[in-house]
């Protein structure tokens, strides 16, 4: 199957460019790092990707099809603190939004959605939260109910903004080996993510990013110490000599 | 049915309408929005009587919707230029509500529609202005519109009750799932503006920020249940109400004043109250929590 493909993708914020000429492919079944500075526009780029922020230029596509007519392929993962905690709802309820494109206007979720739902709370080892009020979570249990979420969505692509941000080390884990095991399915996964440290670990292919593509390719050949500190600019300690 | 059957009626189908409204107010973070469009959907109510020379509650609705779109479009519109999300609400309402005043200062000049009304309502003044329905018989014509409005922001939150909670909760997650969040918004603004306008007769437009925010954000303190907040919301609005006239007929005082009043002590109960945030069971359960904490 083929997987996504973006050409030329161009983006601004307030006339700033934030994304120029973006352009790489992804095979299907990979795992994908995003890697770059603050501000190199990384959660842009999901966002544009998805027409969540608007484009200059550029084309996206998945399987050959505009991604913006794959909506049921692809899951999202926004940052854990784009969203109000403290809103009135409980853990299934939010994982229950993962399956709304599914259910349909004008139709409630039925007992099987719900069924669905509590099978990805558990999968996230999230079971005896699923009543839980979501301000009541930790915040790896928060990112837990947001991975459940994608789950359900039973996409082929999935989009993660930040997903092991914050979170503690077990958590950490548990979405590691979630992600690979929707690798192993065959989907293909892009993470934002900030830990140079464990990039060789996580994940197979890498996209290091500030503005444009630095670099784009498999992580053995990508992620090395140039590439990283010309992405990166100055100012950065390469993996062993960050002080512990 | 009495006159002051009717007068309790009218406060409590406000109260019901702008507790439901409120609600989608609060946890979408738009209390604000109440307070412009509020103010706005006067120049609306004044185009509306000077292009048709009616001030029938059919134009005034359309007027408002009208209005409180154009209030939604322009303080986008100037956020997305840079301007501060709380200047750019600022400089809107108050200038559209501006060119309101003056249009009625220089262009109506009718007893009907005066600033003072406008702001402050007069409830009093509901029951005597009757329209006649087949069946029922006499209804004041704010009571027929606000059951109107009611009827459409309930259909309007029950039909689309999920897409209003993801749209709320999680906006990109909703867009990136193909629910046209920007039409949702858009559609909340219209329903805002029919229940406000729809409310303004009564209440006028510096209560009915009163009756939209101030349940709904007691309801909030009392549960973690979307639905029950609705219900509770809902609930808070028409005890307010009817609580409000009883204050101010026992005080001989303005009406709509009281009403807003009595929001304002149930959310103070609330806040002291509330078993999940109240400041009393802050006190009172400290080691219970304490220990839900050490166990997770």
């Amino acid at each position: 199957m083929q997987g996504l493909a973006v050409t030329d993708l161009s983006a601004s914020y307030r006339k700033n460019n934030v994304l120029e000429d973006v352009s790489f492919e992804l095979p299907q079944g990979s795992l994908t790092g995003i890697v770059g500075p603050n501000g190199a526009g990384k959660s842009t780029l999901l966002k544009t990707m998805l027409e969540l922020h608007p484009k200059l230029s550029g084309t996206v596509t998945f399987a050959g099809a505009p991604l913006s007519k794959m909506r049921r392929k692809i899951g999202y993962v926004p940052q854990r603190g784009s969203v109000d905690w403290d809103f009135p709802t409980d853990a299934l309820d939010v994982v229950l939004m993962g399956l709304y494109g599914a259910v349909g206007w004008l139709k409630r979720p039925k007992a099987g959605h719900r069924q669905q739902a509590l099978q990805a709370l558990a999968q996230m080892g999230m079971a005896d939260y699923a009543d839980r009020q979501i301000s009541q979570l930790s915040g790896g249990q928060q990112q837990r109910v947001f991975l459940a979420r994608a789950l359900v969505q039973d996409a082929e692509l999935y989009f993660m903004d930040e997903p092991l941000a914050g979170v503690d080390a077990a958590t950490e884990q548990a979405i590691m080996t979630t992600l690979r095991e929707l690798k192993g399915r065959g989907k293909s996964v892009m993470v934002v993510h900030h830990d140079l440290q464990t990039v060789e670990d996580y994940f197979d292919h890498v996209l290091l990013l500030n503005r444009r593509v630095m670099n784009y390719g498999e992580t053995a050949e990508i992620f090395t110490k140039d590439n990283v500190y010309r992405t990166y600019g100055a100012g950065l300690r390469w993996r062993k000599e960050v002080p512990s | 049915m009495s006159y002051t059957a009717w007068i309790l009626l009218t406060a409590a189908l406000v109260g019901l309408s702008c507790g439901m409204i409120g609600v989608l107010l609060i946890l979408r973070r738009m209390a604000m929005m109440a307070d412009a469009i509020s103010h706005t959907v006067l120049l609306g109510i004044v185009v509306a009587f000077l292009v048709t020379r009616e001030l029938s509650g059919y134009h005034m609705l359309i007027g408002a919707v009208i209005a409180g779109l154009l209030t939604s479009v322009l303080i986008q519109w100037l956020q997305s230029r840079g301007v501060q999300g709380e200047a750019s609400i600022g400089v809107v309402f108050t200038t559209l509500f501006a060119v309101g005043v003056i249009l009625i200062a220089t262009q109506v000049g009718n007893a009907h529609l005066d600033v003072k009304h406008a702001l402050m309502g007069e409830i009093t003044f509901v029951p005597w202005t009757t329209v006649r329905l087949p069946w029922i018989g006499d209804i004041p014509e704010a009571t027929l519109i606000l059951s109107a409005v009611l009827l459409i922001v309930v259909v309007a939150i029950i039909a689309f009750y999920k897409e209003w909670k993801i749209t709320s909760f999680d906006p990109a997650l909703a867009a990136s799932l193909g629910i046209p969040v920007i039409v949702m918004h858009y559609a909340f603004m219209s329903l805002l503006s029919i229940t406000t306008v729809a409310a303004f007769d009564a209440v006028g437009a510096i209560m009915v920020v009163a009756m939209l925010i101030t349940p709904a954000a007691a309801a909030y303190l009392w549960t973690d249940r979307l639905s029950v907040m609705f219900g509770l919301s809902g609930g808070f609005g028409v005890g307010s109400a009817v609580a409000g006239y009883y204050i101010a007929s026992w005080l001989d005082t303005s009406i709509s004043g009281s009403m807003a009043f009595a929001t304002g002590v149930v959310f103070l109960l609330s806040f002291l109250m509330s078993p999940k945030h109240g400041l009393i069971s802050r006190y009172v359960t400290v080691p219970a929590r304490k220990k839900a904490t050490s166990e997770r």
